[in-house]
């Protein structure tokens, strides 16, 4: 009983930072990584109440799934969105505040009141009753709540179903076929004279192959469908013709030197 | 030692969760602050369970773990899709009803 008190003086403390990091840190993950923290010390409670199968279903379940679908999630919609301190409504916060107190007050001394000299009975002889504490949990779940167990099942179905509804979302025009692909791409050659092919490579020089690179034309323009619009936007584009006089002037320069050499 | 300690840390961990609720404008740490209340309320039932000397609160725990995938999954899902009309998880971003 003595180390299930420390177990409790140690973790409590760390349960009560990691919950207050979310309500302060301003940066999504970071909220996300102390609730993380907290599910931990959760079910190093649990273990220590006694409760070996909820400490790895609280793991495996929230640690394991849940926080890492909120962490996918903060991925998916960007992690950089900082939380606007913008107060919509004027004085929500310290009404927030004040209703958070008074309702831990409520509790505390309502609740906590009556449970003043109430049993404490442990739990050795009810996980003794069929072996362990997974075994009596499975006596309880697939006797006494099997209905409750069966209804679950009901629950998770219906919960994957509307996940794939609301994840799917509708086209808005249906998807072209490569028939369809095919036809637009001579249309636009027979109308516009675009090429119907492949597009060209980006540029081999001597010193530089990256997709930056755009390719040159024979008359040493660059050719703009070598290299994709978005790095052009960006600016981040090589300057091929640069390049291509660098070349040319070494180039020369060994030629002269060759020159010169022969005329040795 | 007695439940007491326990159902107190249960009560301070509710409580953050509530007040996380209300002052977060983010909707997705809102929701985590939701998750934060369902722990608190989880540790409060293994907490009696040990008292009472009954595996009931164990069960009823591994019930409300079921429950909370299942609500975490769909509510997540809502997220997503009011993000991808929106552009934005904020809570104050979904005003569409507002007159």
């Amino acid at each position: 009983m003595i180390g299930q008190e420390v177990t409790f003086w140690i973790v409590a403390p760390l349960m009560v930072l990691g919950a207050l990091g979310l309500l302060f840190f301003r940066k999504a993950v970071y909220a996300a990584l102390s609730m993380a923290f907290v599910m931990v010390n959760l079910a190093v409670l649990y273990a220590s109440l006694n409760a070996m199968f909820l400490t790895f279903v609280q793991i495996i379940v929230y640690t394991g799934a849940i926080m890492m679908l909120f962490l996918f999630v903060l991925m998916l919609v960007g992690v950089d969105t900082p939380d606007s301190m913008v107060e919509t409504l004027k004085g929500q916060k310290l009404a927030a505040w004040l209703a958070g107190i008074g309702m831990l007050g409520l509790i505390v001394f309502g609740i906590g009141a009556a449970l003043q000299g109430g049993p404490n009975v442990g739990l050795d002889e009810a996980n003794a009753a069929h072996g362990g504490n997974v075994e009596s949990l499975a006596a309880l779940i697939f006797g006494r709540y099997v209905f409750a167990f069966e209804l679950t099942s009901a629950l998770l179905i219906t919960a994957a179903v509307g996940a794939m509804v609301l994840g799917q979302h509708a086209r808005t025009r249906p998807k072209p076929t490569q028939r369809e692909l095919a036809d637009a791409r001579m249309r636009d050659y027979a109308e516009s004279g675009a090429h119907p092919g492949s597009l060209p490579n980006s540029g081999v020089l001597a010193r530089h192959n990256s997709i930056a690179t755009p390719a040159l034309l024979p008359d040493g323009t660059i050719s703009q469908a070598s290299v994709s619009t978005t790095l052009a936007e960006r600016g981040v584009i090589v300057d091929a013709p640069a390049l291509s006089r660098n070349t040319a002037a070494v180039f020369d320069a060994v030629e002269s030197g060759e020159a010169e050499e022969d005329d040795e | 030692m007695s439940p007491d300690n326990y159902v107190y840390l249960a009560a301070i961990l509710f409580t953050i969760g509530t007040i996380g609720v209300m002052i977060r404008r983010n909707a997705l740490v809102a929701f985590m602050s939701v998750e934060l209340m369902l722990n608190a309320a989880n540790l409060a039932m293994v907490a009696f369970a040990l008292a009472r000397g009954g595996l009931d609160g164990q069960v009823a725990t591994f019930f409300v773990m079921v429950v909370a995938a299942a609500e975490v999954v769909v509510g997540l899902s809502i997220i997503i899709t009011i993000y991808r009309t929106r552009r934005s998880t904020s809570v104050d971003a979904a005003n569409l009803l507002k007159l």
